[in-house]
């Protein structure tokens, strides 16, 4: 027979094994229901909060969706102008050497208005993590379309589709960044299901260990969902995202311990 | 005393940043200033005094370099000349929004667009109006030699700290290549971790348990809010107008008409008086240092002994303004003003002196 | 022999009825709320007792609503 037990018996601290990380504020996130940037937040504290250095890390928001990320993480932050966050975090870092820095930034602000300062941070070999939210839209805008806005994708600047005749291509930052000498860590994850989302903390776990080494930029790519800007709810946006942004930016490891990881 | 010592205007920028305690200089080539960071990269402070030097790939670069550092508590500078202090306008708003201070440098040459990399004053409006988006001021200081070149950047950096606002050193091309000889102040050490953390509560140096987090940013998205920086940072200009403003006055004791002139112009006008006073007028130089805040009361105050006003620029009329806001338009004042990189001689001021404001 | 049996806590006024938890439950754990929370979301929470405290919902809540609970317990057979 089998006892019946109720839930105050199973809701005891003793038994919690999951809780939103306290070095969230709390607060509501001001992000769409089912946004990837609030898990991809909470990744990051989490981590922060396991290896114990809120006291000794400084986060730089962007201009964009996540731009009051300052209004949810519980660490000292400082808001950069559009694309800027990593020269923001170049001189932090090397006025701070041992603290942790770390960017956040959408794609139109890492990947269009910042290019250079993110290319040139990377090549620099500068010691801090930047984290790479790409959802291949300007969510914050209203769903205008980025860089990374995939061929024939809908926004509300290429209503008919991207057409690469006119609009040009696609920009695969990530890639593109894992060939300059001074990336140390660079891989593309994903928070959409469980799995992803223990992979990607893994991920960012691994990049602010790396700042320890000072041997270059560690590079954390995840691609994320924008079920506002791409007209969807939130499940169907995943499932969208599976079958149309992994394919065409893959998730894996592209760079670990600076050495070009070869596909078969 | 301090150590005297033959240099460029450039050289003295770089020179005095090192001695004050500076953490670190961001900036990028451009001619009629590189020397600024030729001389740092050659003197390899960070080797010395542990101040970071970093050529950045661009101005965009170095400004949000420099907004980085100075929100993380950090004495930090950039310099650069007229085109890249356009393209630094965004960063510079941030800084000004998010009242960090910072010290900057523009060694003016002639516009508009790439111009030319002969000396100017053209950027007159740009470093005292504002210069990018939004209501604010930068606190502007006109060096007219060498020596307030190195001057300036012990003084720049105490007010940008007092104000918590960014201050410009707004020079010209001549001052910058131009040597001459210096006392150079006693190095000052820089602060330690510690006295920034006790000196810079508000900065971002790791969120300790015993305070809440630092936060640095320009955006307030309630207007009720943002109003509230507004008139936040206008009490703050009032006060810089209260308590900071500068200026010289030479020769004005008996004088019946004044130049008013800053910078390279100012030290021209020098010269002029000597020339009128030889033809029997009494003339005398009234020179800003503070471009903003302008001498307003100063000026008016002299405005009432004397007849008329040459303002000399090398500049199609900028200050002008001021000058005539700050008499009432009381007493005539007349500009004079080379363009494109080209230096008044003593001569033509005179003359348009002269013939302007003594004769007209 | 032991059992893992475990439960969910929602922060309903939190929820945004996403419904990206509802889908990554292995047991079918999660619907959605008839009526809707203070901000007009129908909210998650568990339908039914075959919570095991896997966590999966926690994990892929973007507004980190869900908190979980686990414990082991001896069945009798
Ligand atoms: C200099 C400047 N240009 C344009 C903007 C307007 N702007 C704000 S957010 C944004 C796009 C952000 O998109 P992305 O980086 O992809 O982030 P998301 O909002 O999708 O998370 C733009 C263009 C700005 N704030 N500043």
């Amino acid at each position: 027979m089998e006892k019946t037990i109720n839930k105050e018996q199973i809701r005891k601290p003793e038994n919690l094994v999951y809780r939103r990380t306290p070095l969230l504020v709390d607060v509501p996130l001001s992000y769409c229901p089912g946004c990837g940037h609030g898990t991809a937040h909470r990744m990051i504290m989490e981590v922060i909060e396991e290896m114990g250095i809120q006291q000794d890390t400084i986060g730089i928001a962007p201009v964009g969706c996540s731009v009051l990320a300052y209004d949810f993480l519980d660490i000292d932050m400082q808001q950069a102008a559009h694309g800027r966050a990593p020269a923001l975090a170049t001189a932090i870092k090397r006025l701070w050497p041992d603290k942790f820095v770390f960017t956040y930034q959408g794609d139109g602000d890492l990947a269009a208005i910042g290019t250079a300062e993110t290319i040139h941070a990377c090549n620099r070999g500068e010691h801090f993590t930047m984290i790479f939210v790409n959802n291949g839209i300007y969510g914050m805008t209203g769903g205008q379309m980025a860089p990374t806005t995939l061929p024939h994708m809908r926004s509300s600047t290429s209503p008919y589709g991207r057409d690469v005749e006119i609009m040009g291509f696609p920009l695969k930052m990530t890639e593109l960044i894992t060939h300059l000498p001074g990336t140390y860590y660079v891989t593309r994850q994903s928070v959409h299901t469980p799995a992803n989302v223990r992979k990607t903390k893994k991920a960012i776990r691994k990049a602010f260990e790396n700042q320890k080494l000072k041997k270059g930029i560690s590079f954390v790519e995840i691609v994320s969902n924008c079920n506002s800007g791409w007209k969807m709810n939130a499940v169907q946006a995943n499932k969208w995202m599976e079958e149309n942004m992994f394919p065409f930016y893959p998730l894996g490891d592209l760079k670990v311990d600076g050495q070009i990881v070869e596909k078969k | 005393m301090g150590e005297l010592r033959l240099m460029k205007g450039n050289e003295a920028i770089a020179e005095a940043a090192i001695r004050a305690g500076c953490d670190g200089y961001f900036g990028y080539p451009i001619t009629p200033q590189s020397e600024i960071l030729e001389y740092l990269m050659a003197e390899k402070p960070y080797e010395k005094t542990g101040m970071v030097v970093l050529q950045a790939e661009s101005e965009v670069a170095s400004i949000n370099m420099v907004y980085g550092g100075a929100g993380a508590g950090k004495m930090v500078m950039t310099t650069s000349s007229s085109p890249g202090v356009s393209l630094m306008q965004e960063g510079i708003s941030y800084i000004a929004g998010a009242e960090l201070p910072a010290l900057l440098v523009n060694i003016n040459r002639g516009g508009p667009g790439l111009g030319t990399i002969q000396p100017s004053q053209a950027d007159y409006w740009q470093s005292t109006k504002g210069g990018g988006h939004g209501d604010y001021h930068l606190l502007v200081l006109a060096p007219a030699s060498v020596q307030e070149m190195s001057d300036f950047v012990k003084l720049g950096f105490d007010l940008a700290f007092k104000y918590r606002n960014p201050v410009i050193i707004h020079s010209d091309g001549a001052i910058g290549q131009m040597m001459e000889k210096v006392v150079l102040f006693d190095p000052i050490p820089r602060r330690t971790d510690d006295e920034i953390k006790k000196q810079c509560p508000w900065a971002t140096v790791g969120k300790t348990p015993d305070r809440k987090r630092s936060i640095i940013t320009s955006l307030e998205l309630d207007p009720g809010k943002q109003e509230q920086v507004n008139l936040r940072l206008q009490a703050k200009y009032r006060k810089m107008e209260a308590e900071e403003v500068r200026y010289e006055e030479i020769a004005c004791d008996d004088a019946e008409y004044i130049f008013v002139a800053f910078g390279t112009s100012a030290r021209i006008c020098q010269k002029s008086i000597e020339l009128a006073r030889a033809k029997g007028y009494k003339v005398g130089l009234f020179r800003p240092i503070t471009l903003y805040p302008f001498p307003v009361n100063p000026l008016r105050e002299l405005s009432t002994k004397i007849k008329g006003i040459l303002v000399v620029e090398m500049n199609a009329g900028q200050m002008i303004e001021d000058v005539k806001l700050a008499v009432s338009c009381s007493l005539k004042v007349e500009h004079y003003g080379r363009f494109g990189g080209i230096i008044p001689t003593p001569e033509e001021v005179t003359e348009n002196l002269i013939s302007k404001v003594i004769g007209g | 022999m032991a059992k893992v049996v475990g439960d969910i806590a929602v922060n309903i006024e939190r929820c945004k009825g996403c419904e990206v938890c509802v889908g990554v439950c292995p047991q079918q754990v999660i619907g959605m709320s008839v009526e809707v929370n203070g901000k007009g979301y129908h909210y998650a929470g568990p339908v039914n007792d075959k919570c095991t405290g896997c966590e999966n919902c926690a994990l892929v809540c973007p507004d980190g609503c869900i908190t979980v609970y686990r414990m082991k317990v001896e069945v009798e057979q």
